[in-house]
């Protein structure tokens, strides 16, 4: 395997390992800095050592592996430093007699976890976007700027505050308790919406990374169905998504003009995904969800979808909950 | 990107022999693996080639001949689609695939053709016209 294959396939590796690599890190070590730090290093050590030796049979409990090590000499040095404080000193015993209790622990809780605490209110909107797409998406600080028409070194600043934040402010590192949890999925939910929807709104002639983060989205969204798969408004989100990227080939026209919904050629659109959206929709609506904000935008795209384009069923939509619509959502009503 | 992932074809698939309860387990976990990683588009079994038929078109005249076909080899027996970011990814994800024959099996990767997401790079008259476009169905649905 030349050197450029196995650098390809290690990047290809991080992007199906690194989010659960760091989400279990993330646990052990009870902060979201740190363990993408050690996540790293792991990274940092493949990059050197499998070029030579191959890619190993398991390369996520290889990289697991390496992180945890590392992760093991930290708090042993910390934990010397530290033995006049006490209490910090009994916390440090616990986190570390707790790191093989690892492997057993539910990946999805870990994954959970990290999704919740990279969308925690306690951060600025863009903070959370970044966050998630660097800890969860796998995208590089470059790729998140290109993505998002920023600098690098602004994308880089702000995860680092991020994380800092995080850090200070010392968030948890749990599932929201019951009373939270509503506003904090909510608060997922609206952070993947945005993703989808910037890449949405790229334009031809833009950095092709853009209009990559509808499917960088449709992938967080497919993973926290995964992961919170009893609440109809992930499933509703999917719904949405899937329903609208159906409709990416037919928006735009031979010179890079939007062509409204109603005048697209229906053949371009993508039945595979439309059919991914309609079943979604029915698992939001078998949860009681239908008239969940994300839901009900995926009925409307669905009417279209499903070739019947009356007025009057869209009507029907849209009576029941106007009232609940906040009027910062950005409505994708014509395209 | 997008690949198609074809499980090739042997003479166990062929003969309709059912998967053992170990596999069938096994594939169970791999492709709820695929769905929670949101990798996973579709994916199906096949039956036998024997439930089968080819139609052959030649000189503008069809054939139909009924299965089985006799090129194990050539045949697939389930297929899955995937969205993934890389050929790698794709290669990385077939090698956690459990075994699902005994002995030695294929598993072949094609990437599926897409039209671009959008045409040829816009002038920069376009380019105004569609942001003029935008900001205004944008004022609409503030309204």
């Amino acid at each position: 395997m030349s050197s450029t294959d196995t650098h390809r396939t290690i990047e290809a590796v991080w992007r199906i390992e690194s989010a659960k690599l760091i989400a279990a890190l993330a646990r052990m070590v009870r902060d979201v800095g740190l363990a993408e730090e050690l996540a790293q290093d792991g990274l940092v050590a493949a990059l050197k050592q499998w070029p030579e030796s191959g890619v190993p049979e398991k390369p996520g409990a290889w990289l697991m592996a390496v992180a945890k090590h590392r992760a093991l000499d930290l708090l042993r040095r910390d934990k010397l430093i530290e033995r006049k404080h006490e209490e910090l000193g009994r916390e440090l015993q616990t986190a570390v007699s707790q790191f093989d209790l690892s492997l057993d622990e539910d990946v999805g809780d870990d994954l959970l976890r990290l999704i919740f605490i990279s969308c925690h209110p306690v951060l600025p909107f863009e903070g959370r976007v970044a966050l998630t797409l660097r800890l969860l998406g796998g995208l590089t600080t470059q790729e998140i700027a290109r993505a998002f028409l920023v600098p690098e070194a602004t994308i880089a600043q702000r995860i680092v505050r991020a994380k800092r934040t995080l850090s200070e402010a010392g968030v948890p590192f749990e599932v929201p308790k019951a009373e939270e949890r509503e506003q904090r999925l909510s608060a997922v939910l609206e952070v993947i919406y945005l993703i989808f929807n910037e890449g949405y709104s790229a334009t031809a002639g833009d950095d092709w990374m853009r209009p990559e983060l509808c499917k960088d989205a449709l992938r967080l969204g497919r993973i926290l169905v995964g992961l919170a798969p009893s609440q109809p408004e992930v499933h509703g989100l999917v719904a949405l998504m899937e329903i609208q990227a159906s409709r990416s080939r037919a928006r735009v026209g031979p010179s890079g003009e939007p062509i409204l919904l109603l005048d697209q050629n229906r053949a371009l659109w993508d039945r595979l995904l439309i059919g991914r959206g309609l079943a979604a929709l029915k698992r939001a609506e078998e949860l009681g969800g239908q008239k969940g904000w994300y839901a009900l935008q995926a009925a409307l795209a669905a009417c279209h979808a499903r070739r019947e384009p009356r007025r009057r069923r869209i009507g029907v939509a849209l009576r029941p909950c106007t009232p609940c619509w906040p009027k910062s959502r950005r409505r994708r009503l014509w395209s | 990107m997008r690949f198609m992932i074809m499980i090739k074809a042997d003479k166990n698939t062929e003969a309709g022999v059912l998967p053992g309860e170990k596999l069938l387990t096994d594939m169970g976990k791999y492709n709820e693996e695929l769905v929670n990683a949101g990798v996973m588009l579709a994916g199906e079994g096949l039956q036998p080639s024997s439930k089968g038929a080819r139609v052959h078109f030649s000189k503008g005249k069809y054939t139909v001949v009924d299965g089985p076909f006799a090129e194990t080899k050539e045949l697939i027996a389930g297929f899955w689609i995937w969205q993934v970011k890389s050929k790698e990814e794709a290669i990385e994800w077939v090698k956690r695939c459990p075994n699902p024959l005994d002995g030695d099996f294929d598993i072949e990767i094609r990437q599926v053709f897409e039209v671009d997401d959008f045409g040829p790079a816009a002038t920069p008259e376009v380019r105004e016209q569609e942001a003029r476009l935008r900001r205004e169905s944008e004022k609409l649905q503030k309204k």
